[in-house]
């Protein structure tokens, strides 16, 4: 069975991920700094799903561990799911340039730097999938949340600049556009129950979503719609609005 | 997060500041900073146990360690669900030692509330299964406790409602089993003499329990429905079951979407609802094979049912009075059965010994029903209370949303030993729901 690799493996996000692949007989890595915690999980999808799975220690921003790291993985992985994100808090990012650079590093200078290395040998041989979990607030800049927001742009054009690019040599890129998401990222905030999705939602669209090869997923069809109303409206009212 | 939350009987609803976690050092950094706060699982218990002004859900721990499936033995974090485990379990040949009536509870919950089930004369609660757990106290240590290690913590934790720290890990035994069918037998029983006596009788099987109609008086006050069963065999299974023993058909889900309104559920519609219950079984005895989920699960079938009783919600209550007891049994079911203020459900049961601490069970009868609420309803419970205590009976805590402090003093007879040990890992009662507080549980 093919193997999947989730990098940033210990969010909610990622053990729906991991279960609905591991549902589907799929081996699993789980990459990422909580290593005692991808214990347990480890032992979840064996328990579960009677697969294997496997952990390994990864920083998203230790960027030079990066090639080391995915050259000594136990066997190259089929797919490759880059879920790591850090929301941070912008007021905070706006005059502590340790957060800024920590919203910076996790969500768009980490992902370039470990995408960069998967990509450059699923090209080498030819096949092979990236999915990438990108962000709507990437899709235009908002007071309250702009640097994390374009940390996420920068994210979301990598992938598909990446995506042009290795067209050509059969391997897929996805990239992931998830709307609010019920996990501890945002336990904090309020979410409008309707434009927010379950962590198994997202899970389960993002599988069905690789099945068909799609380019760009929206896991709730509403933000689609919402973010192209967003983007319409012209500069001079959007600044003045406070989103 | 601040959250509305209520339990299973919508009664009470508080606002709540509700976190989650998936390592073990989030929680125990959250517990360090924090206090008002309780462990919350699935909220199934009925009332206000799992409320607090801080809650822990510990939904998102949810790893399943290890299942010895050869010896039958399952290591879960808490926040694992039963329905999850038996997804897992019942294909393997295993199944829950012992369950309650919904399998949508977590394992910690069910630890924390001592839960028993139709077994229960049997196979006793869910303590009794549990191999070791590992308790967060408020101190921040995580202590293994089992009836032998640390057995002043365990027994303080089973049927402790949470006071004692956050249940983080339970390694239990599971029951072997060669099909995932339930050979059930349903006895007619005119009255309450005849199901008692038809108890007795069955006592060797395995599960047992009986629907009470509550509003029936006279020559047929009581009567009821037994309902025994066995893990069915191989050989018991039809042709077309015995196919593939251990795999439950594919089935359908039912909801309700929203509150009904209180009318919907009234004198009429009750009385309607148990004479179809009755009459539907139009054999004295009646024998089938059916999979487990109906049997031991038949409100799980329609998710959200607590929505029948409507917005202002509802208490089910719980007692047990000892076998010497009948006649309190006999009591309260005529009050109840004379305010006629309905209950869609009344379960009958016949719980075997127990020695435990704070547990809910003891050798006796036990009824549940469900009131929803009105006016004057918890005035009317005040007075069963009385014939509880009178009967030398006690109530459930996990279904106990208005109970009096002195009534659960009174008549859970380790009362202040249960405090003192509490006291003793949770010592400035940082642990602490709105059930605790009311009925001054560690006080």
């Amino acid at each position: 069975m093919p193997i999947v690799l989730l990098l940033g493996a210990g969010s909610d996000m990622a053990v729906a991920i991991a279960r609905k692949f591991a549902a589907q007989q799929y081996h699993i890595q789980l990459a990422g700094r909580h290593t005692a915690a991808l214990q347990a999980q480890q032992q979840d999808l064996q328990v579960r799903y009677g697969v294997t799975a496997s952990v390994h220690a990864f920083d998203a921003t230790d960027f030079n561990s990066h090639p080391g790291f995915f050259a000594g993985l136990p066997a190259q992985p089929d797919i490759t799911i880059c879920i790591f994100g850090y929301l941070g808090e912008q007021t905070k990012a706006q005059d502590n340039w340790p957060e800024a650079a920590a919203i910076i590093n996790t969500n768009y200078t980490g992902a370039v730097s470990i995408l960069n290395v998967v990509a450059n040998s699923y090209a080498a041989k030819q096949e092979g999938t990236i999915i990438g979990i990108s962000s709507v607030a990437g899709e235009r800049g908002r007071q309250s949340n702009y640097i994390y927001g374009s940390a996420k742009a920068g994210f979301t054009a990598y992938l598909s600049g990446l995506r042009n690019r290795l067209f050509r040599s059969g391997v897929h890129v996805m990239s992931v556009q998830p709307g609010f998401v019920d996990t501890r990222m945002t336990q904090h905030l309020t979410l409008p129950p309707l434009l927010t999705a379950q962590p198994e939602a997202v899970a389960e669209a993002i599988f069905k979503a690789m099945k068909k090869k799609k380019n760009v997923l929206y896991v709730k069809w509403h933000w689609k719609y919402i973010m192209l109303i967003i983007k319409l409206i012209p500069e001079g009212i959007f600044k003045k609005l406070s989103l | 997060m601040q959250k509305r939350l209520s339990n299973w009987g919508n009664y009470p609803a508080v606002v709540s500041d509700e976190i989650a976690f998936t390592q073990e050092d989030q929680l125990r950094e959250y517990i360090a900073g924090h206090s008002q706060m309780i462990a919350r699982g699935n909220g199934r218990c009925y009332g206000d146990a799992s409320l607090g002004k801080h809650s822990i859900s510990m939904l998102k721990y949810d790893k399943m360690l290890s299942l010895d499936t050869t010896n039958g033995i399952i290591d879960v974090q808490a926040g694992v669900t039963l329905d999850q485990i038996l997804d897992i379990i019942v294909p393997k040949g295993w199944f829950l030692p012992v369950t309650p009536g919904t399998k949508y509870i977590t394992v910690g919950g069910a630890v924390a509330s001592d839960v028993h089930g139709k077994n229960h004369h049997v196979d006793g609660a869910i303590s009794g299964h549990v191999i070791d757990m590992d308790v967060l106290t408020a101190s921040g240590e995580t202590i293994c406790c089992s009836a032998n290690n640390h057995s002043d913590l365990f027994w303080a934790t089973c049927g402790g409602m949470g006071l004692t720290g956050v249940i983080t890990r339970v390694k239990f035994d599971l029951k072997k089993i060669s099909t995932a069918y339930i050979k059930q037998t349903q006895l007619k029983a005119g009255n309450l003499e005849e199901v008692i006596r038809l108890f007795d009788e069955y006592k060797h099987y395995t599960y047992s329990m009986a629907w009470i109609d509550c509003l029936q008086k006279g020559d047929s006050f009581g009567r009821s429905i037994l309902i025994v069963g066995e893990h069915a065999t191989p050989e018991e299974l039809s042709e077309h079951q015995r196919k593939a023993p251990l795999t439950l058909p594919a089935k359908r889900k039912l909801t309700i979407p929203f509150n009904l309104p209180s009318f919907v559920l009234n004198t009429f519609t009750v009385k309607a609802f148990n004479w179809l219950y009755y009459n539907k079984n139009y054999r004295k005895v009646m024998h089938k094979v059916i999979p487990y989920e109906p049997f031991f699960y038949p409100l799980d079938a329609i998710l959200h049912w607590n929505r029948g009783y409507g917005k202002a919600g509802f208490v089910q209550y719980q007692f047990v009075v000892s076998l010497e007891q009948k006649d309190g049994l006999i009591a309260i079911l005529k009050r109840i059965s004379d305010k006629g203020w309905g209950s869609f459900l009344a379960v009958l049961k016949v719980f075997g010994k127990q020695d435990s601490l704070i547990s809910f069970p003891m050798e006796g009868y036990t009824l549940a029903l469900d009131f929803p609420i009105r006016k004057g309803l918890f005035e009317f419970l005040d007075e069963l209370d009385e014939i509880v205590l009178q009967y030398g009976g006690r109530l459930y805590l996990s279904k106990d949303a208005r109970m009096k402090p002195g009534i659960f003093r009174n008549s859970y007879a380790n009362a202040a030993r249960f405090a003192d040990i509490v006291k003793q890992y949770n010592p400035d009662g940082r642990f602490e729901s709105m059930q605790s507080e009311r009925l001054s549980l560690i006080k």
